[in-house]
């Protein structure tokens, strides 16, 4: 009896999301959001690579730049008068020579005001693929920081699919290895077991152009962009809730206080 | 002032008005941490109230907008995460305002003598509001907005005869479809609101009747000094006026921290499978409802003699609350002067009612699965205890415990099916919850220290 | 309940210090609420500064394109058409384009255009007596309008009337000129609406 409680307590106290999908450990993404520098290189890697097919079309450009570091309003650059502007049009040439390769109906470079759409309209990647990639949106919300950061790492050679690789995150996904020029390839090496997950070893049989340090930093930056475009709002809201709580504290104190005095009258 | 105030007085009854519900309301003058709540509720139907306003202005309630529209709040319009947040956060805040608030009616009897009608508005406010969140809950339309809604109006469908024609058409399509979206979103914006604010008024209405219950259980209006003044009683304003608003500064730094700190709480507040799109062709891995749903969920999950047996003990679950009045005819009001027992079946419904709504949220595994039919059992045996112990000094309590230790058997040997997987030892080993809860609750009272109650004083103690 | 002893200025202090604690908050909560009726980033991506090329646009015609849901006139003048225009101006209410709000100060001018491109006029298209949309006439006294008509816009609405210039006449509803938006030359036959050395149209 007292073993079953105890295994019934250490199921209780299972965070819900582990028992859902048996799959495999996370690796901590460890990402920073303030760090700018991360940002505006994950927002070039998913600009070159992943825009090709995934939309982020709930962000627009002048949005991202502005809040990666790069602020197109003059509003926004922390400076006054002429520079302002100055400084605006020069991130603006920048954003729009380095990040923005969707063109619009007229086929004019996309506006820096638009949605970030990919390259290809649904209707063609599902002809193409069977169906549209997903939105990417609010990946880092629906599936995490750390989730994005491992399943970009986890990819493995599979002769069995069609597109030759599986991912041990994602079982049988019908995305390609789009990273395997700077990854390289892996393989599945091995089962094991780690904090009671089974665990599938990879080993990286055909190094890429990058050293396994360099591809992790590169899919940080990914994570950590994909991170900020799940949620624009996160790098604000805690900075007015600092403020929230000063205020309501104050607030709490008086009116403790008000209490207190008129209650004197009640023995 | 006071001649404007003479001309409205002589055209609507301001003055009269401000008088019998605040100025010349006496309270007794013992409230505490549990009276807040009220006060909260209203707190959080305001924030509702607004914050629904402002996101209706920017929604768009059309299955290829609906979501995209979300994210239009989130990000282009300028404040709109504050408000969205504020929306989604209240929701949830609502709920545990509403709970602690409920709760604080259990341990008092608040439910009891001349309060019953207080007791079953608060009840019909409590449902419109679980109906205002369901449907509030698919706007969104997210996979667990599609798939949330999906199951619960299917429940519908295990209504015999015109269950799937009374789905159908409630839903207004095949599956969760614009026409659901729509009619949901009507219902969200317009109608519940309506009727959640005029029970509100009612519910008010009907307590500065009645007067308030307190900690002690003692109806001050029995004690009046000379001037027919309750000698307990303090004037509602400025007493508790300037202590409720201590209250709502502590509440309003709890909701904003999670506003602004977290959000998603954890999931729980916002669910992560929710930042996906709603998709037809595919249900999410794991499926919960929001966590204020979930104590019923697990008692739908654990009858499943029929669906709609389940159906109908989700309902009981809720139409039992609403019966207390009639279940609990002891007449001491307050935990404080009942028998030990009481306190003790009190705490452990409490208790049980938090690990049903935890296990709502978990996946089912042969042990959680039998763990929620145990305590759906104890859940109900609750009320059963409660009425047996209406009459402590006279109570058969061997006989009630056999009688339900033996139905609590009998229904384990009824539903024992060894070919649908059913694991006998984990049956047998879980008996120690209801036969455990019915030893306290029924055994322990034949000690006699535990079934003593206390002489109710005539003024209030503290 | 009486207590000679109250101290009725800490009671006072006390609620008039709560109170204030209380209304900035308000304050504060009620700021998002104010500014989410703002134009959200939607609505200012939608109503980015237009480009116009001005090289089809043949003499005497009108061509109308939308910037920020507006309705903008580019008028492609004739020499005649500029030439009749001070013969308006003692009938004018604002001949000499005073009132700063209706233009730039670079269409502050007896043509309201900027300087080397008088040709073209550039004009939101709403009547700034109600907010109809006037109707364009640019032939010479006609039957309707009179003989002193030298072409111009004429509002259904409520009769006001506007000359080659955008002009308000004198006795018509209409209190002020049609209004020039700020505007730039990109190059030599592309105008921009919304966009001139300030920046951006506010």
């Amino acid at each position: 009896m007292r073993k079953q409680l105890i295994t019934l307590a250490t199921v209780l106290l299972l965070p819900t999301s582990l028992m859902a999908n048996s799959s495999a450990h996370l690796e901590s993404a460890n990402i920073d959001l303030h760090n700018h520098a991360s940002l505006q290189n994950g927002a070039k890697y998913f600009m070159n690579y992943c825009q090709g097919c995934h939309n982020l079309s709930a962000a627009r450009y002048n949005r991202m730049a502005t809040d990666i570091g790069l602020p197109v309003v003059p509003e926004k650059t922390g400076k006054t008068g002429d520079e302002a502007g100055k400084v605006a049009d020069a991130n603006a040439k920048l954003v729009a020579e380095n990040l923005v390769f969707t063109k619009d109906e007229e086929g004019k470079p996309t506006n820096l005001g638009s949605l970030m759409h990919s390259a290809i309209p649904a209707k063609d990647a599902a002809k193409w693929f069977g169906a549209p990639a997903p939105d990417l949106s609010l990946v880092g919300r629906s599936r995490g920081a750390d989730w994005i950061y491992t399943y970009l790492k986890s990819f493995y050679l599979d002769p069995k699919r069609p597109t030759g690789v599986n991912n041990t995150v994602f079982p049988n996904v019908g995305m390609p290895h789009i990273l395997w020029e700077l990854q390289g390839w892996q393989e599945l090496e091995g089962h094991g077991e780690h904090d009671g997950h089974e665990a599938k070893t990879l080993k990286l049989t055909k190094p890429g152009k990058m050293s396994a340090a360099e591809y992790d930093i590169v899919v940080r930056d990914l994570t950590n962009f994909l991170t900020y475009t799940s949620e624009p709002a996160q790098l604000h809201r805690k900075k007015y809730g600092v403020f929230a709580m000063i205020l309501l504290s104050i607030f709490i104190v008086l009116a403790y206080f008000l209490k207190k005095e008129f209650w004197k009258d009640i023995h | 002032m006071q001649g404007f105030l003479n001309w409205i007085d002589a055209r609507f009854p301001l003055t009269k008005v401000w008088n019998e519900h605040l100025a010349e309301y006496y309270a007794p003058k013992n409230f505490n941490f549990w009276y807040y709540f009220g006060s909260l509720a209203l707190v959080v139907l305001v924030i509702q109230i607004i914050s629904g306003i402002f996101l209706t202005m920017h929604y768009k309630p059309d299955v290829s907008m609906a979501f995209a529209s979300v994210e239009y709040i989130m990000r282009d319009v300028p404040g709109g995460w504050f408000i969205r947040y504020m929306h989604s956060t209240g929701a949830s805040a609502f709920f545990i305002v509403v709970y602690l608030h409920m709760f604080r009616g259990l341990i008092y009897g608040s439910y009891k003598g001349p309060r019953e009608l207080v007791w079953l508005i608060g009840m019909a406010i409590y449902l419109a509001l679980m109906a205002e969140a369901f449907m509030g809950y698919l706007l969104p339309w997210g996979q667990m907005s599609f798939w949330g809604a999906q199951v619960i109006i299917n429940l519908f469908n295990t209504v015999p005869v015109i269950g799937a024609d009374l789905s159908t058409w409630i839903r207004g399509d095949f599956v969760i479809a614009d026409a659901t979206l729509n009619r949901l979103f009507a219902l969200h914006v317009a109608a519940l609101p309506l009727v959640l604010v005029m029970l509100v008024f009612v519910h008010i209405v009907a307590l500065h009747v009645v007067g308030s219950n307190n900690p002690d259980g003692v109806e001050i209006k029995k004690l009046k000094d000379e001037n027919g003044i309750p000698l307990d009683g303090i004037p509602f304003h400025p007493y508790y006026s300037v202590k409720d608003i201590v209250g709502v500064g502590v509440f309003l730094m709890v909701f904003f921290a999670i506003l602004f700190f977290a959000p998603e709480m954890g999931g729980y507040f916002l669910e992560h499978a929710n930042f996906e799109p709603a998709n037809p062709l595919k249900t999410p891995e794991h499926i919960a409802p929001v966590w204020y749903f979930t104590p019923f969920y697990t008692v739908l999950r654990a009858v499943t003699v029929s669906p709609f047996a389940g159906t109908l003990a989700m309902f009981g679950a809720i139409v039992a609350i609403l019966l207390l009045p009639w279940i609990d005819r002891n007449p001491i009001k307050s935990w404080r002067y009942r028998n030990k027992v009481h306190t003790i079946n009190v705490l452990i419904f409490a208790l049980v009612f938090i690990v049903l709504g935890y296990l709502g949220v978990k996946p089912v595994i042969p042990v959680l699965k039998e763990l929620g039919i145990r305590m759906t059992e104890i859940y109900f045996m609750f009320f059963m205890v409660l009425w047996i112990h209406s009459k402590p000094g006279k109570a058969k309590y061997m006989m009630w415990f056999l009688i339900l230790a033996g139905t609590v058997i009998a229904i384990d040997l009824f539903r024992y099916n060894p070919e649908a997987g059913d694991d006998a030892g984990q049956i047998v080993w879980q008996w120690i919850f209801p036969i455990g809860y019915l030893v306290l609750t029924l055994l322990l009272p034949m000690v006699k220290s535990f079934n003593a109650e206390k002489v109710v004083p005539k003024r209030v103690t503290s | 309940m009486e207590n000679s002893e109250v101290d009725k200025g800490r009671r006072r202090f006390l609620i008039g210090a709560t109170s204030v604690v209380g209304a900035a908050g308000a304050a504060a909560a009620a700021t998002p609420f104010l500014i989410s009726w703002n134009p959200s980033e939607r609505a200012k991506a939608a109503g980015a500064p237009v480009e116009v090329n001005l090289s089809k646009v043949q003499e005497g015609q009108l061509v109308r394109v939308i910037w920020r849901k507006k309705p903008i006139w580019i008028v492609n003048r004739t020499e005649e058409m500029l030439a009749n225009l001070p013969s308006n101006d003692n009938l004018l209410k604002d001949p000499e384009s005073g009132v700063a709000d209706q233009q730039p100060s670079y269409a502050q001018n007896p043509t309201r255009t900027r300087e080397g491109k008088e040709k073209y006029l550039v004009l939101i298209g709403i009547c700034t007596h109600l907010g109809c949309s006037p109707t364009f006439r640019p032939e010479l006294a006609p039957a309707d309008l009179g003989a002193e008509w030298k072409g111009g816009w004429y509002c259904p609405c409520h009769g006001s009337r506007f000359d080659l210039a955008g002009r308000v006449f004198k006795n018509v509803p209409a209190p002020t000129n049609l209004v020039v938006p700020v505007y730039s030359y990109k190059d030599e036959n592309t105008v921009v609406i919304g966009l001139d050395e300030n920046g951006e149209a506010v």
